[in-house]
């Protein structure tokens, strides 16, 4: 069924009874060609690029829960390609590219708004990698502005520029960044998916890998054994405990990372903006709520859910900069499972176990990667060769020294 | 979190920085003829257990000992907290 | 008339003290002890706000934090409160509050317009359209969207009150002071444990402040106001009304926020207007009552129609009635005592409308076996019409409807750490479930005992069994205690557009059509249709949509289950978690020994991390700050300069093992390194790549002095301590930081000696104190002292260190030995020209991506011996041979500049990211060479010197052709830091 004004106005002439459901609710059959493991917005993408792009066929996507429960339905919904290596660099613009055609290819308004995205600047050095990062965003065809305090000031002009601890000295903007309802990207996946024939199986938790002489066949379920020539996991924080049934430790560590939302708000901010100095990011949402966030708690954890601490480091951060959020509420925060990878870039690669394909260690930047994850992930299945734009993203990079560290830190995931 | 400090008593997990891994003391043989494929697996692969996590913290806004922890990633349950120094030692290590 | 709705006696509230305030530009009187939403109900006043979607008239529906639909900006100016409810908003003389979310007036919104187009305004009608063309979305569709969303506003003026935050421990932490929370309290009081009880509301008594039974001899209010006095007289309990507990986190931490002035017009003097607290508790008793939900027919959201316990809230506590006219629509007991309630006052009861054959009767007012089918009256309540368990229909007048569809018992703390709740029939509600935070007990209300004995009962034995007391029974007063007598009923049957969630207009159709369309978990459900989404979290909607969503599920109301409840509790000040740390005071600021010297010269100061640091020190007559520095550095290589380098990590480290640890943690050699001297140290982190560089200075056999770059003193010293500590835990060597115990001077230029042999006490010619020599040494005359003779600009240089207490004083001694030379004090601009001219790496070369290779240190590493990072530092991609390698690099022509950030391209080949061949680190202008050098990352670098290149900086706009050199502009031999 196609989406369209003309399709709601008619439907609310006639009682709104001509809406089907936007998915399935198939059985599992016995075999698939392709079994995607994670029924979050990269194995729905993988599952709708499989089919679209790469006319493949019987693929299934099978979830533990309900689709778009993990980390697409609790993020800060950013969208951005200001990424500085040349590992990274050209998948996000990739990314961002498919975020701006994707509404009328999914026919789904997931409100993609390129409201822009700004990162604030307070130090010679940091203007200097930012000049570093803004050029290499230039040169691989992404768009990138530097702007002046005085620019920015425009823009924003509560925010605090007469007593701060570390001044603003201007910022690096991605006008084409921005934000995205984020649970829509789950669903019109889906719904695409659904629509080229891949079957979205919830519910349906897996339990093992069926694994003989090197070769994957299929997956153990809670519904029973599903049958496949190639499985692909993209299951985010849950990599580790997926990929420990067949065996594997992965260069990956999971950890909290807390979001917060304030009440309802008449509009305030135009667009992102990141306070690195003082770990704290915000934006608005079109319902009003001021969106934000912060660092990563710090501890690996699987609960969901951080600690007090993270939260009043993440609003002393707002609160430096806009010390007129503080007569707004904060009305919810949430933890979400992070897979923090040994480099802070993510593994979209073949396994060492024939038929097994994995695609994880997004750490907290998966929302924004959602499409060209989908689209190289659906490529490696389908080809057995990385998408020209995810060449890097290997599991031997770690083994050869070919990290992908965009920030510099190491092998410590919980400092990416 | 409070972390159960075996020379302090309780004391705020605020005031410690985490590392990872408590296997991060088994730092392999330089010398060994696996020894590239052993850094490897130390520097860069983890268990990333859903459950009990032996781990590192460090005591960097208190007496800056190395603690090994041992907390449930799941619940954020902890059952017992030793000095790192002790346990590296239990684990054989010396100069 | 003032006040026509409040009745002529009761109520809690001080009628000798009346207070002015002004809604909506009209002024309006209440008493002390009112909220808003109680005045402005005594005032006749109904409407008080829009809901978020339809823009539909609202009106009170609570009267208590759970209130959807009251929502006011508070107070004006910078101290605009948006969404504040108005049903916990305590009254104060002056109150100024607006009504919000409205285009045009609140009785005459413009937006109300989207009601009459809520037909298409459906569940997720905007994720179908809007999107032709694709650009209209930002331009046009968007704008408009987010200009009729959000409710408040923001004054966007800085918020003028402080935040304090606190740490309190007790034994006993009791979460609501109801009859249950009060009993509790009581009991472990007496018993002398350490106990904090803390309540949201402004007056502690919970529901006993509503209700006219009585407890013993007392009415329940009395008994409350008495046991709150006994308690506040036990030095062992810390009573805290108006405090919020907001959040179980782990280890029985919980988070609180009093509200210490928001009952006041503005804080007093000298206070916070509200003390963020982190409470830890051994155990926690929660006792946070149960709220009433509502029942979903057709235009169920007027202003006038609200929960029936509000109604009786209204009437026994604050004297109020809602109207002189009221009807009830219950499906349990519960709802006839606030019919008895308002009768008792005179309040004309319309009927009690009971969905139940077999309801309670009254001699007093009509009680009607049916359901409520529709309502009327555009901006309040006029008529209900209901349906008769017959088929008939009446209407019923009445200015006021109480909703009564039982009672949730307040489960959210419990569910803060993922427990889920369990089902319990009787109830038709959810109660606490076995995965309680640790060390919680539930009690009351919240528990599911809802009669005033099950808690009083329920919180005297919750306060035994947590403290193990059995021999203190309290005797508790007698009350009431009714059975819960309920039938299950969620919505009439046939309706469509009947209210789920008031605030955000979620109806039952909304919640059909989205099981239509697939959206069949529970939590589909909540983000489809935004239901319990609104500022309450849903606590009194949410119960009605699982309840619809199971029916058309074909299950059972636990089996579709529940979202979770999230912190905090209610929504909070972001205020209030920021605390003190805003503005100035947002970090720390460390100030090194020399600042207030540095001050008086009038040095410009920036931030190095939390380090203040003098960035040049400008002269009379200098326009810039670039004609300061070069003078800075000219003088400096001339003469001599002196600058602060405190800030520099420095860790001891001592013990007989001390060389063989330094092996381990810096890549190249120590061991064998003399007494008296100092040696570069290049550290690596484990995978390989170049954690920090700095200088070890060997004092005596057993005694190193390390230094760390400003930025990795903390991490450096942790790391140490993790390689001492957890790789080699029998070595004999021990470490301390003393970053902060020694002041550091750099004494730089080729009259540096003769400058410091006038304040060192010892020989420091060449020969007895030569390049990289170290030493304990005395100044002026017997303070002790270090001496190392290294350097970072590449000068004849010495580092002196003193006890930081004698910092600013050794400071002023060197610049008055140094007068006679024309000693030049200089800031890290200078300090960062000398070692770009010098070619030294700093923060910007070792960035944590860079090798000892890409340094051109790559034979430093040793290979005969073990040190962190040297396995890892062999793997092939970190050995390439295209590998950058640090260069210098100069511009062709000698006016442009090379500026940092920027990338290296071949000349004529392509500009684009496949065609990068590096980029510049660092980059200044030097005033030696007259031109500007930069230090930078080029492929294959080390043999390309004297290559021509081009150097693309496209977002700057700058392109310049340079020339590759080496690192070291100055002095490459190393004649200077040697004479």
């Amino acid at each position: 069924m196609r989406y369209s004004g003309f399709k709601v106005i008619k439907e609310a002439l006639t009682g709104h009874k001509g809406w089907q459901p936007a998915w399935r609710e198939p059985e599992p059959q016995s075999h698939y060609d392709y079994v995607i493991i994670g029924g979050g917005g990269h194995g729905l993408a993988a599952a709708y690029y499989l089919a679209k792009e790469y006319k493949q066929k019987r693929i299934a996507v099978i979830e533990k829960g309900w689709i778009g429960g993990g980390n697409v339905g609790r993020n800060t919904t950013i969208i951005r390609s200001n990424y500085l290596l040349d590992g990274n660099e050209p998948f996000y613009e990739f990314s961002l590219k498919l975020w701006e055609g994707l509404e009328q290819d999914l026919n789904y308004n997931a409100m993609i708004s390129q409201r822009g995205i700004l990162n604030l600047i307070h130090s010679d050095a940091q203007r200097d990698a930012f000049i570093r990062r803004g050029n290499a965003m230039i040169l691989n065809g992404a768009d990138a502005e530097m702007l002046t305090t005085k620019q920015i000031k425009a823009r924003y002009p509560f925010l605090n520029t007469n007593d701060a601890r570390f001044p603003i000295q201007g910022g690096l903007a991605q006008h084409r960044g921005g934000t995205v309802r984020h649970d829509a990207v789950a669903w019109g996946y889906a719904r695409g998916a659904d629509s080229n024939g891949v079957d979205i199986i919830q519910n349906c938790e897996v339990t093992g890998f069926r694994i003989e002489n090197g070769k994957c066949l299929g997956v153990e379920t809670s519904r029973g054994f599903i049958g496949a020539t190639k499985v692909g996991c993209a299951v985010a924080g849950s990599s580790g405990r997926l990929m420990a049934k067949a065996e594997m430790r992965l260069p990956i560590e999971s950890h909290v990372l807390q979001a917060f939302v304030s009440e309802g708000l008449k509009p305030v901010l135009p667009g992102v903006i990141t306070f690195g100095a003082g770990h704290f990011y915000v934006s608005q949402s079109d319902k009003g709520g001021l969106v934000f966030g912060g660092d990563l708690d710090g501890y690996n954890s699987y609960a969901q859910r951080g600690n007090l601490p993270t939260v009043e480091d993440v609003c002393e951060g707002g609160m430096a900069i806009f010390p007129a959020f503080g007569r707004a509420r904060l009305l919810r925060m949430w933890g979400g499972i992070m897979d923090m990878s040994m480099d802070g870039s993510p593994i979209i690669d073949r396994t060492h176990i024939d038929g097994l394909y994995f695609n994880g260690g997004w750490c907290y930047g998966g929302f924004k990667a959602t499409p060209a994850s989908g689209f190289c992930f659906a490529h490696l299945l389908a080809n057995d060769a990385p998408h020209p734009t995810a060449t890097a993203y290997r599991f031997d990079r770690f083994q050869k020294g070919l990290m992908i560290d965009e920030k510099g830190m190491g092998n410590q995931p919980n400092l990416h | 979190m409070i972390i159960q400090h075996p020379l302090l008593g309780p004391r705020d997990a605020a005031e410690f920085t985490y590392m990872g891994d408590a296997k991060l003391i088994d730092r392999p043989d330089w010398q060994s003829e696996t020894a590239a494929q052993d850094f490897y697996a130390y520097g860069y692969l983890r268990d990333n257990p859903a459950g009990w996590h032996k781990e590192l913290w460090f005591h960097e806004a208190g007496d800056r000992s190395w603690l090994v922890v041992t907390r449930n990633t799941v619940t954020h349950e902890i059952s017992e907290v030793a000095l790192a120094r002790d346990v590296a030692r239990a684990r054989g290590r010396s100069k | 008339m003032t006040q026509r709705n409040r009745l002529a006696s009761g109520g809690q509230i001080n009628r000798d003290e009346t207070l002015k305030f002004m809604f909506d530009g009209k002024s309006y009187q209440g008493h002390a002890g009112d909220t808003l939403a109680s005045a402005l109900l005594a005032n006749g006043v109904r409407l008080m706000g829009r809901s978020f979607k339809y823009h539909r008239p609202r009106g009170v529906l609570t009267a208590g934090s759970e209130e959807p639909n009251a929502l006011v900006e508070l107070r004006g100016g910078s101290r605009q409160e948006p969404n504040t409810r108005a049903t916990t908003a305590e009254l104060y003389h002056g109150l100024l509050a607006k009504s919000q979310n409205r285009l045009g007036s609140l009785r005459f919104d413009l937006l109300s317009i989207n009601d009459r187009l809520s037909n298409f305004l459906t569940a997720g009608f905007y994720y179908k359209t809007f999107m032709w063309p694709a650009a209209f979305w930002e331009k046009l569709y968007e704008p408009v969207i987010r200009h009729a969303a959000g409710l408040g506003s923001l004054s966007l003026k800085d918020d003028p009150d402080v935040y304090d935050k606190g740490f309190l421990h007790c034994d006993l932490l009791i979460i609501g002071a109801g009859p249950a929370g009060l009993a509790a309290a009581l009991t472990a009081g007496r018993a002398g444990a350490d106990v904090i009880i803390a309540d949201e509301d402004f007056r502690m008594g919970g529901r006993l402040n509503s209700e006219t039974f009585a407890l013993g001899d007392n009415s329940g209010a009395d008994w409350a106001a008495a046991t709150v006095a006994e308690l506040q007289s036990l030095s062992n309990v810390r009573v805290m009304p108006r405090t919020t507990i907001i959040g179980a986190f782990d280890h029985g931490i919980y988070g609180a926020v009093e509200r210490i002035s928001d009952h006041l017009k503005t804080p007093q003097e000298g206070k916070p207007r509200q003390i963020l607290w982190r409470i830890y508790t051994r155990q926690t008793i929660l006792a946070g009552g149960a709220t009433e939900r509502p029942i979903a027919f057709e235009n169920n959201d007027r202003p006038g129609i609200m929960l029936a316990s509000a109604l009786r809230t209204y009437a026994n506590r604050f004297a109020v009635a809602a109207d002189r006219r009221v009807a009830i629509f219950t499906n349990n007991d519960d709802g006839h005592r606030t019919a008895s309630d308002l009768h008792a006052k005179g309040v004309k009861i319309s009927a009690v409308v009971d969905v139940r054959a077999d309801a309670p009767r009254s001699l007093d007012y009509e009680v009607l076996h049916g359901e409520v089918i529709d309502t009327k009256g555009r901006l309040g309540l006029t008529f209900a019409e209901v349906r008769l368990a017959d088929g008939s229909t009446r209407t019923l007048e009445c200015g006021a409807l109480g909703l009564s569809g039982g009672w949730n018992p307040n489960v959210h703390l419990t569910c803060h750490q993922r427990g889920r709740p369990t089902w319990n029939d009787d109830l038709a509600a959810f109660v606490p479930g076995s995965d309680l935070p640790a060390g919680m007990t539930v009690a009351g209300a919240a528990n599911g005992d809802m009669s005033t004995t099950g808690a009083l009962q329920g919180g005297r034995n919750a306060a035994l069994s947590v403290l193990d007391l059995d021999n203190a029974p309290l005797d508790l007063p007698a009350a009431e205690d009714a059975p819960v007598v309920i039938k299950p009923f969620w919505y009439v049957e046939g309706c469509s557009r009947a209210w789920l969630d008031q605030q955000n207009d979620v109806t039952v159709k909304d919640v059909k059509l989205s099981h239509q369309e697939g959206f069949r978990s529970v939590e589909h459900l909540k983000r489809y249709t935004t239901l319990g989404m609104a500022t309450d979290q849903g606590k009194t909607s949410n119960m009605g949509g699982l309840a619809i969503m199971a029916e058309l599920a074909g299950k059972s109301i636990p089996e579709v289950g529940t979202t979770i409840f999230r912190p905090p509790y209610t929504p909070t000040a972001i205020g209030a978690f920021g605390g003190r740390h805003r503005g100035q005071e947002f970090h720390p600021t460390r100030l090194t020994p020399s600042h207030k010297w540095a001050t008086e010269q009038g040095a410009e100061f920036v931030e190095v991390g939390n380090w203040l640091r003098a960035q040049w020190f400008p002269r009379a007559g200098e326009k810039t700050w670039r004609e300061s520095v070069d003078r800075e550095v000219l003088a400096t290589r001339a003469s001599v300069g002196v600058c602060d380098v405190t800030t520099l990590g420095k860790v001891d480290v001592q013990g007989t093992d001390a060389a063989d640890f330094l092996n381990k943690i810096y890549c190249n050699g120590f061991a064998k390194l003399a007494v008296g001297k100092t040696r570069y140290g290049l550290m690596l982190r484990e995978d390989g790549i170049a954690m920090d560089d700095g200088t070890a200075a060997r004092l005596a056999e057993d005694h190193f002095v390390v230094t760390t770059t400003t930025a990795n003193a903390l991490p450096v010293y942790r790391h140490m301590e993790f390689v001492r500590q957890c790789l080699f835990p029998d070595m004999d060597v021990q470490l301390i930081s003393t970053t902060e115990a020694w002041a550091q001077y750099a004494v730089a230029g080729p009259n540096s000696r003769r400058v410091l042999e006038k304040i060192v006490d010892q020989d420091i010619s060449n020969d007895a104190f030569p390049f990289m020599a170290c030493a304990n040494i005395t100044v002026c005359g017997g303070l002790r002292a270090r001496l190392f003779r290294i350097s970072f600009s590449g000068e004849l240089a010495y580092e002196i260190a003193v006890p930081t207490e004698y910092g600013d004083a050794l400071m002023r001694r060197i610049m008055q030995a140094g007068a006679e030379f024309d000693i030049t004090p200089y800031g890290t601009e200078a300090l960062g020209v000398m070692r770009i001219e010098k070619g030294h790496a700093a923060g910007n070369e070792l960035n944590g991506t860079t090798t000892a290779q890409n340094l051109g240190m790559g034979r430093m590493v040793s290979k005969k011996k073990d040190s962190i990072g040297s396995t890892l530092s062999e793997r092939e991609g970190l050995n390439r041979d295209d590998d950058l390698r640090q260069v210098g690099i100069k511009p062709v022509n000698p006016e442009k500049a090379v500026p940092a950030g920027a990338h290296l391209m071949a000349m004529g080949g392509p500009v684009d990211a496949a065609h990068d061949q590096g980029y510049v680190t660092s980059a200044c202008y030097s005033p030696n060479l007259g031109h500007a050098i930069a230090l930078g990352f080029l492929k294959n670098g080390s043999e390309r010197m004297g290559e021509r290149m081009r150097l693309v900086s496209p977002l700057t706009n700058v392109e310049t052709e340079v020339e590759i050199v080496s690192a070291h502009f100055i002095d490459p031999e190393g004649e200077r830091l040697r004479a």
